[in-house]
């Protein structure tokens, strides 16, 4: 082993490299996209026991599971969106895996999104957060931390007569993280990495529309954000390898130094 | 006269749970000329197609001219109580724990005589109307009430043997999202069920009505998605023992065939909600409801399953969810002899399209919520085991019993 990752795995033991798990329980009961009735609609996660060291299987457990490519934490991949239908290594079996390990800027928007569910992150915010913090590096995650992992799962939906309200960014910000700072992708904590309202934009659903058209990546319903540096932490975030899969739940982590 | 039921003692809990007994449970199958009635609530004699004399008990040919063929014909259900007697002492167990027990002859209007169950409000020589009823064995039975009705009539021991009352019984309704779930949970309360517990799935999304049925008297809501194992069996442990009558109100209705539409997705959600949801309720539920056959005046007594009519026939607009009802129906069928030893029935409502966002396009006739839960609680208090509830779905009965092929065609246009 060379001396980078004897060096790295002893910081793991020896606390001075901690690893923060940025992933929900998937269970059934956490809350799903909500599309109109009449379309397609994605699977929650569903947990049915095959044996329990019973007569079904004397010494074992395990269970069959279901659910959609887009449930719990999860990955998106550019097929995902029209706008990435047509690239290159666009599903979760063809991106390339050093594409999986990438450090990340955690822009605080926890405060914002306090005071205004349909807080949307805006090119000034950025600006802020890169006088704070520096620039953005091309190929680096930005996630935006909200708080939002933190409420029961009625406030996380946050659904109303008029749909979700739940903060994301707004069209100019990701066409300013995806062109101007080559990011490698775009994580939230919110069920979407859109915001609640984001068909509304123009274009709708910008953070999938300008992410996924330019080949990358999103993640969503993170956790634990809070526990996050502003820029460096390293995501650890490698999805199912589904043959052209969409996205797909994972464990998301993050190795923090100090 | 028969005193009102007063609400029942909270249970002795160093008493043993009392073990369902059936009554006496072998009949002829022309007998179940008289279950088939009893199971709808009608009311009728065997007949003669040749010579069309009635006759009672069913035979297996006429006594008059000895034609083996041999129907049912309604008449009047009206007649006369001719003698009663008490059984003080019965050397069946089921009715050696229930007595003293009441039985005697009606004389009917249309000529034959019946030896009955008689309800304690008949008086000896006086006006009675006889209905065949299911009793715990779920076979028909003579059952002689007074005519006219007596006040708190439901409430006689017998009586209440031969129904399904909701009084002062605990009620699950599984789905309390939907404008049937609370129609269903109003008129239980309204009927007098000492509680209604309302299934609630994903409490995180909003639903119209929700604040007016966390108000119902005697409503608790409770969470159950019917599509995760995990749930249904968390609230089975919760109150599975507390429940006396179920009424499964689910429904994942869609539109479209098998051809239009793309992949099996749509078809799975309606099994999921419709026959996978019921055999997880059976596997949660059924097993205490069984053992609770004879716990009291509130003992376990009914599960109610609501169906469209399509279940029976399948309905190519909206085949694949037809598919998935008549599977639902299937296992429901045998959710009844599973759960009868238990003295449970399992009672079968059938409906037309119904007043559902998903009907919209459809012209009415239409069945409103108000009015399928208006018979399920009559179905309970009469005892039914099958019930077709608006025009659509008693003209479907009709003429499936007409010419079943007649009707698949018809359909299909």
């Amino acid at each position: 082993m060379s001396g980078t990752l004897t060096a790295m795995l002893a910081a793991i033991a020896g606390g001075g490299v901690k690893v923060v798990d940025l992933t929900f329980t998937l269970s059934p009961e956490f809350p799903a996209l909500v599309l109109p009735p009449e379309l397609g609609q994605c699977a929650p996660f569903r947990m049915e026991e095959v044996s329990r060291y019973d007569p079904r299987g004397p010494a074992w457990y395990w269970n069959n599971i279901s659910m959609s490519e887009h449930c719990g934490t999860h990955y998106d991949a550019p097929i995902h969106w029209v706008t990435g239908k047509d690239l290159p290594n666009n599903s979760v079996d063809t991106i390339p895996v050093e594409r999986f390990l990438a450090p990340a800027c955690v822009i605080d928007c926890s405060a914002q999104a306090a005071a205004d569910p349909d807080f949307v992150l805006s090119t000034g915010d950025i600006a802020a957060f890169e006088r704070d913090h520096g620039r953005i590096p091309a190929g680096w995650w930005v996630l935006m931390r909200t708080d939002w992992s933190k409420r029961d799962f009625t406030g996380y939906a946050n659904l109303r007569e008029d749909g979700a309200h739940t903060p994301g960014p707004s069209p100019e910000a990701m066409r300013f993280l995806v062109d101007e700072r080559g990011i490698l992708g775009f994580g939230t904590e919110t069920i979407g990495t859109d915001a609640g309202q984001a068909h509304h934009f123009a274009p709708p659903y910008p953070a999938h529309h300008f992410l996924h058209g330019a080949g990358r990546y999103g993640l969503q319903c993170l956790c634990n954000l809070d526990l996050l540096p502003p820029r460096g932490a390293v995501i650890v975030a490698a999805p199912l390898k589904i043959r052209q899969g969409s996205g797909s739940p994972l464990r998301v982590l993050a190795l923090v130094e100090g | 006269m028969t005193a009102p039921l007063p609400p029942p003692k909270r249970k002795n809990p160093l008493k043993r749970t009392r073990l369902p007994v059936s009554p006496p449970d072998l009949r002829s199958r022309q007998s179940h000329l008289l279950t088939r009635a009893a199971a709808e609530g009608r009311f009728g004699l065997p007949t003669c197609l040749d010579c069309g004399a009635l006759h009672y008990p069913p035979r297996d040919a006429c006594p008059h001219c000895l034609s083996s063929r041999i129907g049912m014909r309604e008449c009047s259900a009206l007649g006369t109580l001719a003698a009663t007697t008490t059984v003080q002492i019965s050397n069946n167990v089921y009715f050696r724990e229930r007595s003293p027990w009441r039985v005697g002859l009606v004389t009917l209007d249309a000529g034959p005589g019946v030896v009955a169950h008689v309800h304690g409000d008949c008086a000896d020589g006086g006006r009675v109307r006889l209905d065949w009823r299911l009793d715990r064995s779920g076979n028909a039975t003579a059952f002689a009430v007074p005519d006219p009705p007596s006040p708190n009539m439901m409430d006689d021991p017998q009586m209440r043997e031969m129904t399904l009352d909701p009084k002062h019984r605990r009620v699950l309704v599984t789905d309390g999202r939907t404008a049937l779930g609370q129609a269903m949970a109003k008129a239980l309360s309204d009927a007098g069920a000492a509680l209604v517990f309302v299934g609630i799935a994903e409490a995180w999304k909003p639903f119209p009505g929700s604040e007016r049925l966390s108000a119902m008297r005697g409503v608790e809501i409770m969470p159950l998605d019917m599509t995760d194992t995990d749930s249904v069996n968390d609230l089975a442990d919760a109150i599975g023992a507390r429940v006396d009558i179920i009424v499964n109100t689910g429904a994942h209705i869609r539109p479209g065939g098998l051809l239009e539409r793309k992949g099996v997705t749509v078809a799975r959600e309606e099994l999921e909600a419709g026959y996978l949801a019921l055999l997880r309720l059976a596997q949660g539920f059924g097993p205490v409801m069984r053992f609770r056959g004879a716990d009291g005046a509130n003992s376990a007594c009914a599960w109610v399953n609501v169906f469209s009519i399509y279940a029976q026939m399948a309905w190519p607009a909206y085949g694949a969810w037809s598919a998935a009802q008549a599977a639902m129906l299937n296992a429901s069928l045998s959710l009844r002899g599973e759960l009868r030893p238990g003295g449970v029935r399992v009672v079968h409502v059938f409906t037309g399209p119904t007043e559902d966002e998903w009907f919209q396009p459809l012209p009415p006739p239409k069945v409103a919520a108000g009015q399928i839960a208006s018979a399920v609680v009559d179905a309970l208090r009469r005892g039914l085991e099958d019930v077709y509830v608006g025009d659509v779905a008693q003209d479907f009965r009709a003429r499936l019993d007409l010419n079943p092929k007649a009707l698949e065609r018809e359909l299909g246009q």
